[in-house]
């Protein structure tokens, strides 16, 4: 315990000094709640979807969460650039072990970065239909951290330096997240449209937050859970493995 | 075989079609001082990569403190101890911080942990800047910094790349000192790699001088200089490696290494 303790331990303080990080990381969800939420929000209410505030949120959430694990998980790139991979890797400990202390790591930053935009969602116009139902929705954000940070470390591992790193964000993180359902609901898509939004995980991810905090769920509990539970060992054991293979 | 810490037998590693190491075979014994020399680019970090077990040798048979890098990666990894050549500290975590992660991950029990770290921030002369953050320390104060944390968990082996580069005759004394108390008083077999040819002279019980990846000595440093019939280790070496100068590839690490400033957060 004490090793995978150590790697959480600085993950998060890495997080808390880096104030940059965190003002970056919050300005950006907020630009979008109030650019797409107020600037579709007559729109959405004209068209009899509701406040669009309220849709909206849980996807502006996870979409916090989202980035700030991938970035987290890829981060294992600037360790082997800044030279404190060898570090972690010539240690008597197993790989198995650095990798949950790292997921975990980045799984907790990124959950404290959705519960910054979970306050601020509340200041904005955001009502939680049943508090009770709270736990549900942290236990959401805490999969989109773990199921994230894996894919980042499983990505990087694989990786030498961060010259790859705009094309994941073109054509890995945004796709994720603008075809997840956080931003429109997912009824009455074009057919390859509606294929892609059905397998991918924060789809489900989302849709479970969202049914937490609000109440309304496409896709029910059940289903959401478990698509997203099985995608997250999946790519915790890929991220495990393809970490344990890292040659410096 | 029995007192040989390290056993190296056949060892070749290869990058694709460059071969950066060539069938080399070495031993070294139980607390020796083992120096292994040779100029730039010519297989000794990846040498001490494969023995730490951060690559994987393309063939051959590598034993350290008896176990198989191959396959033993574990119990290899707990046998020794290890100072890079290159920045391995984090930047964001203040000193103190670096050392303790080191001692949790080492698994130094808790009671000594305090104390040994102590003890070594204030021999390199950090203490009074325990917490301040890596990041703000000179060239020279990570490098010691870097070199105390090697020594937290006192392993059985140390593997030192180059470890005085950039030091001061100072420091360097000071910290060589310590290390040959620690190889007497503890039985601690050193492995290093050094360019400064009479710090090898003086502190080596045995030398190797490996040169494109292949070993074309081997031996005491008297041996060396009685075989090359030189005066000095630094003419026995210019005699047997020559004195053209060498390039090193860098590779895409490297190259963002030196860009590092352009991705500070």
């Amino acid at each position: 315990m004490g090793v995978v303790y150590a790697l959480w331990l600085r993950q998060v303080k890495r997080y808390l000094r880096s104030k940059s990080r965190i003002v970056g990381s919050i300005a950006q969800p907020l630009l979008f709640l109030i650019a797409f939420g107020f600037g579709f929000g007559a729109i959405y209410q004209a068209a009899g979807g509701g406040s669009y505030i309220e849709f909206l949120a849980p996807g502006i959430i996870a979409m916090s969460v989202l980035f700030t694990a991938m970035f987290t998980g890829i981060e294992v790139i600037w360790d082997r650039q800044f030279g404190f991979l060898k570090e972690t890797l010539v240690a008597p400990v197993s790989r198995f072990k650095i990798m949950t202390g790292r997921t975990l790591g980045g799984a907790t930053v990124s959950i404290f970065q959705g519960v910054i935009v979970f306050l601020i969602s509340l200041l904005i116009g955001l009502k939680v239909n049943n508090w009770l139902m709270l736990p549900v929705a942290f236990l959401f954000m805490v999969f989109i951290g773990v199921l994230f940070t894996a894919l980042g470390t499983a990505i990087a591992s694989r990786l030498e330096d961060m010259q790859a790193f705009p094309l994941i964000m073109n054509f890995l993180i945004m796709p994720i997240f603008f075809l997840s359902g956080a931003l429109f609901p997912l009824t009455n898509l074009p057919a390859p449209i509606e294929f892609i939004t059905k397998i991918n995980p924060l789809t489900y991810a989302v849709d479970g937050l969202r049914g937490a905090l609000t109440g309304v769920s496409q896709f029910g509990f059940l289903l959401d859970f478990s698509v997203v539970f099985i995608v997250t060992a999946i790519l915790f054991v890929i991220g495990s493995y393809l970490f344990s293979k890292i040659q410096l | 075989m029995e007192n040989n810490i390290i056993h190296v037998e056949n060892l070749t590693k290869k990058f694709k079609d460059f071969t950066a190491v060539n069938n080399i075979s070495f031993e070294v014994k139980e607390g020796e001082i083992f120096a292994f020399l040779g100029p730039n680019g010519a297989g000794k970090t990846t040498t001490i990569k494969i023995l730490t077990t951060l690559l994987d040798a393309t063939s051959g048979k590598i034993q350290v403190n008896s176990f198989n890098v191959e396959n033993q990666k574990d119990n290899v990894r707990h046998s020794f101890g290890i100072v890079f050549q290159d920045p391995s500290l984090d930047d964001e975590l203040t000193a103190y911080e670096n050392m303790e992660f080191h001692a949790v991950i080492y698994n130094v029990p808790k009671n000594i942990r305090k104390e040994r770290i102590e003890y070594l921030l204030k021999f390199i002369g950090l203490w009074e800047r325990k917490d301040d953050l890596v990041k703000k320390f000179s060239g020279g104060m990570k490098r010691r910094l870097e070199i105390a944390r090697g020594l937290i968990h006192h392993p059985k082996i140390l593997f030192l790349d180059e470890p005085t580069l950039g030091l001061d005759p100072q420091t360097r004394n000071h910290i060589w000192e310590y290390i040959q108390k620690l190889n007497k008083e503890e039985n601690m077999t050193i492995f290093f790699t050094t360019h400064y040819m009479e710090e090898a002279d003086r502190v080596a019980t045995r030398i190797a001088i490996i040169d494109k990846g292949k070993i074309i000595g081997n031996g005491t440093s008297g041996e060396l200089k009685k075989k090359t019939k030189t005066k000095t280790l630094e003419e026995s070496f210019l005699k047997l490696t020559g004195r053209e100068i060498r390039e090193e590839e860098s590779s895409s690490i490297e190259v963002m290494r030196r860009n590092r400033r352009m991705w500070r957060r």
